[in-house]
């Protein structure tokens, strides 16, 4: 029920005399509407994540590498760890 | 699908289930609340994967299995009895009733609609003016804008004929209410994703620290699933309990303060009956008075009892990681996603049904 998908805006549409912003919205090919009444900085080009024809979130491109290198993030504390181990100890 | 697809990868998948392996040294029991990650777990066969001191608990993060039976029993009496045409998400119409689900209702001639959002509900109540529209407003923190939106545009159109059933469920009530219950032994949690892009991580950190649970806020795709379970079980070996955003991508602290203005205009934090589970203080959304005109309970009078649930169905034990769905004398024998005794059977997101 909360599945949400992200998409790239192609166009932005202003309509209820320019109340509300209605996006389409591209997935992967497959074009749909979305309103943009919750991200009021969304702008074409933009990926935004769509739940039941809203737009909820805008994709943090930076963030979106971090799955990508965290494991050698976490490889390179563990090292870090490692190298506490041979470090003369205080007394 | 840029953003999907390349959270599938299944060599950097085994890198994480390699490196899960080699971080656990103990058994841990770890929910994962969205209904969503539960159907990515057993569809990308994650939990087989998972070395067996990890048991994945499935929660109570399914809308669809949690709608009170006697609000699934007025929307049929709506459709069937007050002639309106009655909109809903798709997994709501097999949901079985007291008596029968929509689907059945709309076999017998209602005007049952399936649509995807609570805005097209909007304009079919606009093009149908002599008709009363009334959308099933069901769902989490994540769907409760989108049915506030409606309202707020039906509102603004002037419509006298739309109207929202809401059954809205919140969270972290839950998440407190697992903890507390005196059966369930869960050491850490995946917080929904979806829910925390809605609504922020602040509710998270006193319930990390009042209980000492790591909670990661993750997302849904394999890779995302498997890195939040990483978080959670180095957080256990290392006796540690923190929030921790694992899909940071798409989530950010404070979450989005323009859809949680648009939830706070329409509803107010109300107690709020679980189906399988019982009423949990403070863990729903009702329609404010100020919007009374837009809530269909207000709207019709109807009084319908409440009516007792199938007794062979266990799904409040389910929800709440006491039993897995096959330790379930009625699994796969009398109740099946053909013929569901019980919500949890029911939608893709239903523990049961994802077995």
């Amino acid at each position: 029920m909360c599945l949400a998908i992200p998409g790239k805006i192609k166009s932005i549409e202003a309509i209820h005399n320019g109340l509300v912003r209605m996006a389409k919205v591209s997935f992967g090919g497959i074009t749909k509407e979305a309103s943009l009444e919750m991200l009021p900085d969304a702008q074409v080009d933009d990926y935004v994540l769509v739940h039941v024809g809203v737009a909820i979130s805008k994709v943090d491109e930076e963030e979106a590498q971090k799955t990508f290198s965290y494991l050698e993030e976490i490889g390179e504390l563990g090292e870090l760890e490692d190298v506490d181990e041979y470090l003369p100890q205080k007394d | 699908m840029k953003y999907l697809s390349e959270y599938r990868d299944p060599e950097l998948a085994k890198k994480y289930l390699e490196e899960i392996k080699n971080t656990v040294s103990r058994p841990w029991s770890i929910m994962e609340v969205c209904g969503g990650q539960t159907h990515s777990l057993v569809k990308n066969g994650i939990i087989e994967m998972l070395p067996k001191e990890v048991t994945m608990i499935h929660g109570p993060g399914c809308p669809v299995c949690v709608t009170p039976l006697n609000l699934i029993d007025k929307a049929v009496h709506l459709a069937l009895e007050k002639g309106v045409i009655l909109c809903s998400f798709g997994d709501m119409l097999r949901v079985p009733g007291s008596e029968k689900s929509l689907l059945e209702a709309k076999a017998e001639g209602a005007d049952i609609r399936i649509l995807y959002s609570p805005l097209e509900a909007v304009k079919i109540a606009e093009d149908h003016p002599e008709k009363e529209v009334v959308f099933f407003a069901v769902g989490f923190e994540t769907t409760a804008p989108a049915n506030a939106l409606s309202v707020i545009h039906a509102h603004r159109k002037g419509l006298k004929n739309y109207s929202i059933l809401a059954s809205h469920v919140l969270v972290p009530p839950a998440i407190k209410a697992v903890i507390d219950d005196e059966e369930s032994r869960i050491d850490g949690f995946l917080a929904a994703g979806h829910v925390c892009t809605i609504m922020g991580n602040s509710e998270y950190h006193p319930l990390s620290t009042k209980y000492k649970v790591p909670i990661v806020v993750t997302g849904f795709e394999p890779l995302d699933v498997l890195q939040g379970i990483l978080m959670v079980i180095r957080q256990l070996e290392q006796s540690h309990s923190e929030v921790e955003n694992q899909y940071a991508r798409i989530v950010r602290e404070e979450g989005n303060v323009e859809a949680q203005k648009v939830i706070h205009e329409v509803f107010a934090i109300q107690n709020q009956m679980w189906r399988g589970i019982g009423e949990i203080p403070m863990s729903g959304y009702g329609v404010k008075p100020k919007y009374a005109d837009f809530d269909a309970t207000k709207k019709y009078e109807v009084s319908i009892e409440e009516a007792p649930e199938n007794p062979r169905c266990i799904s409040g034990q389910i929800m709440k990681g006491i039993k897995k769905p096959y330790e379930c004398g009625q699994f796969g024998k009398r109740c099946k996603p053909s013929n569901p005794l019980g919500a949890p059977m029911v939608s893709s997101e239903g523990a049961c049904a994802a077995y």
